[in-house]
Parts: C-alpha cells; structure tokens; sequence
C-alpha cells in the first residue's frame, strides 16, 4: 500500500518532529530535512517519490530548492506547503513542476491524500520513461 | 494663508503681463509720434523758408527791374532832353503803358533843384529843393539810392528810387516814387491761414507795409525786433504769451528784413490730431490688454485652484491608499506568522489524538475527556485557520485586472469576518457575476460594512457606478439597491484607491461613508 518514501522539508522543527511522527505511525518511509541545503544533501543519497517543502524558509527557500530538487531528480514529486494564503507562490511552484500546493495548517489526512496522488502521478510518470 | 499665495500670484501675472504689454506699447506710439512730429515740423519749416525766399526774391527782381529801367532812361537819355517836361511826359506814358510801377518821375539837378516833374503831385513837387533830403544826400554819396518808405513833402507814405547820372560838365540825378502796392502785394501773399501775418520793416524795425495785425505802416510791428536778421532763418518764438512761428529773410537791394509769422496751431493742426489719435489708440489699447489681462489671469487662477483641488484630493486618495496597503501588509504579516504556530499546534493534536487510539488509554478513565479535548482543539484550529486564511485574503495584493468573479461567493467570505449581515437583505435576490477584481469587492464590502463614521447622512446620497466598468455595461448593483428596500435612488461606488469617490472624498472627519449609517438614516435596520 503506501510504501513509498517521502521526505519532509521545514525549518519549524515542533511541526517537522511531529509530522514524521505521525506519518511514521501510518507506516510511511519518512525523513525531515530543516533546511533546503539538508533535503538536497539527503536527496543525493537516496531518491525520494515525494517531497513536501514549505515555502519559506530561512536560507535557501522552497522554490529555489525546488528548481534544484527538479533540476537534480525530476521524477521526484514536489508537494509546497505553503503559510501564505496568496495563489501566487503556489502557482510559480506549480509552473516549475511542483504537484500540487496546500496551505498551512493542513489536517494531515489531507495531506496524506495528496501524497497518494503524487505517488501515483510518479509511478504514472516512470512508467512512461 | 493661502488666498494671499492667490491674491499675490493674480497680482504678479497681471503686473507682469501689463507691464510687457503696455510698456511696448507705450513705447512704439511715442516713437511713431515722435518721428512724425520731427517730420511734420521739417516740412512745416521747409515750406515757411521757401516760402520767404520766394517773396524776397520778387521784391528783389521788382527792385532790380526798376532801377534798370532808370538806369537805361537816365543813361540814354541827355539832361538836355530829359529837362523838357513834355518830353519826360512822353516817356512817362510810355512806361505807364506797360506799367504802373512808377507814380511819378522827376529830374534833380546837383543843387537839389527840382529841374522836370510829371506826376500827380506837379503843385507841390515842382519847386521844392531836395538839397537838404537824406535821400538825396545819400544818392549822391553812392549813385543809386532807394528809400526807406516816408511821408516827404506830400504828406503820403511813398519810397523811391534815385539814381545819379554823371554828364561831362553835370551831374543830376532822376528819381522815381514806387507804387508801394505792389511790394504790398507781394508781401501779402505770405500772409497765409486765418492768422498768418507777413511785412516788411527797415533797419530801425519801422514797418514798411501794412501788416494785418502787426501794427500800421512806418511803426514798430508788435513782434519781436528782426531788424537785424543777417538771412533766411525759420524759428518758434514765444512773445507776449503768444507762441508764432516766425520766417525772416533779408531784401538784399535794400536790407530791409522780409517776415513772415504763422500761427503753429493752425499749421500744426494735423500733428496734434495725431498727437491725440496716439494717445486715443494707446488708451485703448491699455484698457484692452488691462481687460484681456484680468479675464486671462481669472481663469488660470481658477484653473490653478481646480489642479490644487485635484493635487489635493489625489494625494489624500494616495494617502488612504498607503494607508490600507500598510494594513493589508500587516494583516498578511499577522497572519502568516499565525499559521506556523498554528500548524505545530494541529500537528500536535493529531499526534495525540493518533497516540489515543495506540495505547491503552482507552482503559482509562479520562479517556473521553482526552479526545474530547483534543477534537475541540482540531476543531478551533480550524476555526482560527478560516480567520488567518481570510486575513491573507484581504491582504492580497490589489491589481486592477478584471476577471469574473461571484460577488455572492466575495460576500460570504468577508460578511463573517466583518460579522455585518446588513448587506444579506439588501442582497437577497443575488449578483449577476460582472468582471471585477476579487480583493477589491473583498475589501470594498469589509470597509462598507464596518467604516464607523456619522456625516454621511448629511450627504445625502451616494453616487456611483464603478469606473473600471465600461458604461455599456448595466452595473447589477444599481438595480440591487435601487430595490425595494431603498426609497431613494441610491448608487454605490467602490471605495479602493484606484477607483476614487470624488464627490465625497473631500467631507472632513472620514474616510469613507458609513452604509450602517446610511441605511439606518432611510429606515433601514
């Protein structure tokens, strides 16, 4: 069912923490990065299916390790979360290939729903290439 | 403060503008009447001197002519034959026919001794002694003699011509009188306009003709002395309080000085009519561009306060613009930082609420009271969530795009926030979906609904329909509050920045109007 693996990108360590905790309870492969930098250091380990990244951060932000994260590992699924309420960060991730954009604070059944889809958009994905 | 700023600028235009206007003026009609003036007095004068050189040279040719005459009948002829009255009577008639120059001739020998006379006065000329005459004495000295005009022995004004002649063995000498009508004929015709004066006087400043106003003949002309005039002169005289323009040329057979006077007003007439018609035009011309200068200056001031209404209005609008940016951004500000937390605080519900289900709390006796508690929490999460999320949306940026949106949808979104239901009513029946910006209905509800303010009901009425809608389009708003509901007719404008209220922008102690206000003051609950 839902084996595959994710990683979770925000610099709000008490939200970062718990959602793992939580995902791992639901029997999900799940790492957190703080940082833009530690998800790509973390992505040029291991691949990933799903990524969720906030937007804003401090240092690299969301969209820029987006361009990165699409640059390095395309088929990675990118899912932005988003604090501002404004479309238009959510679009300019869309544009430069994100999935989808959800805005915090997310109910986590929403969420997982989203990265479900994303999952199955890769397997979609890798099956064409 | 201001109206002295006006009251001083209307003044530096209009000096300004009069200044350069009249001065040039004023300048160009002085100078045009100035040249004119020097020109016209030119000619005036020219046409004086030429007209005295002409009068003195026919006085002269008349005199030369005489004392040709004689000279050639005293010459040709020999005392002997000129003695004999009936032979000199002769020759009198025959000059006589041709001209009536001479009134009489006579022959006087070196003695003084009258030898021949024909002529009116025979009685009493015949057998006087010139001996002792000072023109005989002159003529002797110098030949040809002619007189000043004098009464002589015949007690009537007269001048003559003498002229001496010298014989082998005798001298006599053969005189003329003159008719002095003739040189009065010639010097009347100078006498020109209704106070023209023209006469001749001697060397002693005795009159030699009959002025028309200067004296009578053999006195003292009441002008100034030009007894001593040495040649043709033309000048403007003041004398006795009367201002004449006065000619002198001198006789030369004589020496004695022809003057001519004019009046310069009767000659100067045309210069002072253009001497008024300038002034006539100058004062026209001030009053005209005084006129023009003052209507000009009125509507640029007026034009001028309109842009400072304008400027002012704008800037207040600008104002009101930074103003509700500066709430915008610091609502999305607020908000954003609001969502973090509030996240970390779903997430930890979640993970207790996951935890409850896990372990074997459900034994315990609170185990209610947990979830409980915790599904509270989820559930004003959300609550707090809407909130932050509707700031965010208040505070998005405003772009004057059109693009379709549901007003219904706009006023559900914002009536909870602003908690006003009062537009519920009015907006019973629904919107059509007119293209207009989404933040701005947004934001235009929030401050219609909750703007506490008390003038409007003053104004009267609102007006509008929204500027960024083209007038074909029917504005659905318009029949919306025209409805029923409202007895009056009643517009509504948008009250953003980029969509200005103009007419009551301008109301002191608001911002924009209150519609609880309104309505309350039409009946409306």
């Amino acid at each position: 069912m839902d084996n595959f693996k994710v990683m979770v990108v925000d610099d709000e360590l008490d939200f970062l923490e718990t959602i793992i905790k939580r995902l791992k309870a639901r029997k999900i492969e799940v790492t957190g990065a703080e940082s833009g930098q530690k998800a790509l250091e973390l992505l040029a380990e291991q691949d990933y299916d799903v990524m969720v990244l906030d937007v804003k951060m401090p240092g690299m932000d969301g969209i820029e390790t987006l361009r990165e994260v699409k640059k390095r590992k395309p088929l990675t699924e990118v899912i932005m979360l988003t604090g501002h309420a404004s479309v238009e960060s959510g679009i300019q991730g869309m544009q430069l290939g994100a999935f989808d954009y959800v805005m915090k604070p997310v109910a986590l059944d929403e969420l997982l729903e989203k990265m479900r889809q994303a999952y199955e958009r890769k397997l979609i994905q890798e099956g064409k290439v | 403060m201001e109206e002295k700023y006006y009251r001083k600028l209307w003044w530096d235009i209009i000096l300004t503008t009069l200044g350069f206007s009249v001065i040039p003026l004023f300048v160009l009609g002085l100078v045009i009447y100035l040249q004119y003036s020097v020109s016209y007095s030119a000619k005036i004068t020219e046409s004086l001197k030429t007209l005295a050189e002409n009068r003195v040279g026919a006085i002269d040719l008349f005199f030369d002519e005489r004392i040709s005459q004689l000279t050639t009948l005293a010459n040709t002829n020999p005392l002997e034959k000129l003695r004999n009255e009936d032979y000199l009577n002769r020759v009198f008639n025959i000059i006589q026919t041709r001209s009536k120059s001479f009134i009489d001739l006579g022959v006087i020998d070196e003695e003084g001794n009258h030898l021949a006379y024909v002529g009116p006065y025979y009685n009493i000329l015949k057998g006087v002694n010139y001996k002792n005459e000072e023109w005989f004495n002159a003529v002797m000295a110098s030949g040809v003699y002619i007189s000043d005009v004098f009464m002589g022995f015949r007690k009537i004004p007269h001048f003559i011509i003498a002229v001496l002649v010298r014989e082998k063995t005798n001298i006599w000498i053969l005189r003329a009188t003159i008719n002095s009508d003739i040189i009065e004929n010639i010097v009347g015709a100078a006498q020109i306009g209704k106070r023209g004066d023209a006469f001749i006087i001697n060397r002693n400043n005795v009159l030699q003709t009959t002025p028309r106003y200067s004296g009578a003949l053999l006195s003292t002309p009441n002008t100034p002395n030009f007894s001593s005039a040495t040649g043709l002169n033309v000048e403007e005289i003041d004398y006795q309080g009367e201002t004449s323009l006065y000619s002198t040329n001198v006789i030369k057979a004589k020496k004695w000085v022809l003057v001519i006077r004019e009046d310069p007003k009767e000659q100067l007439t045309p210069l002072l009519r253009a001497r008024y018609i300038t002034l006539l035009i100058c004062g026209a011309g001030v009053l005209l561009i005084i006129v023009g200068a003052v209507f000009t200056t009125r509507a640029m001031m007026k034009e001028l306060v309109r842009m400072e209404r304008k400027k002012a209005v704008s800037e207040d609008l600008a104002m009101q613009s930074s103003k509700m940016a500066a709430l915008g951004k610091m609502a999305a500000g607020i908000a954003h930082e609001i969502n973090n937390p509030l996240a970390v605080i779903g997430e930890k519900a979640g993970w207790l609420k996951d935890l409850l289900h896990e372990e074997d709390l459900a034994q315990s006796p609170n185990f209610q009271e947990f979830a409980d508690a915790v599904s509270k929490i989820e559930v004003h999460i959300n609550r707090a969530k809407k909130v932050t999320h509707r700031l965010l949306g208040f505070a998005r940026r405003m772009e004057p795009v059109q693009e379709k949106v549901d007003i219904n949808a706009v006023l559900d979104d914002t009536m909870p926030v602003t908690g006003t239901s009062i537009f519920k009513r009015i907006l019973r029946k629904g919107f059509p979906k007119p293209p207009v910006t989404p933040p701005n209905c947004s934001r235009f509800f929030s401050i219609f609904s909750t703007t506490p303010s008390t003038p409007l009901a003053k104004m009267g009425r609102l007006r509008s329909r929204p500027p960024i809608l083209p007038r074909s389009i029917a504005w659905p708003w318009k029949s919306a509050i025209t409805a029923p509901a409202f007895p009056r007719r009643c517009w509504i404008r948008f009250s953003t920045p980029s969509l200005p209220p103009r007419k009551w922008a301008k109301a002191p102690g608001w911002d924009y109007p209150s519609p609880t206000a309104l309505l309350t003051s039409w009946g409306e609950e």
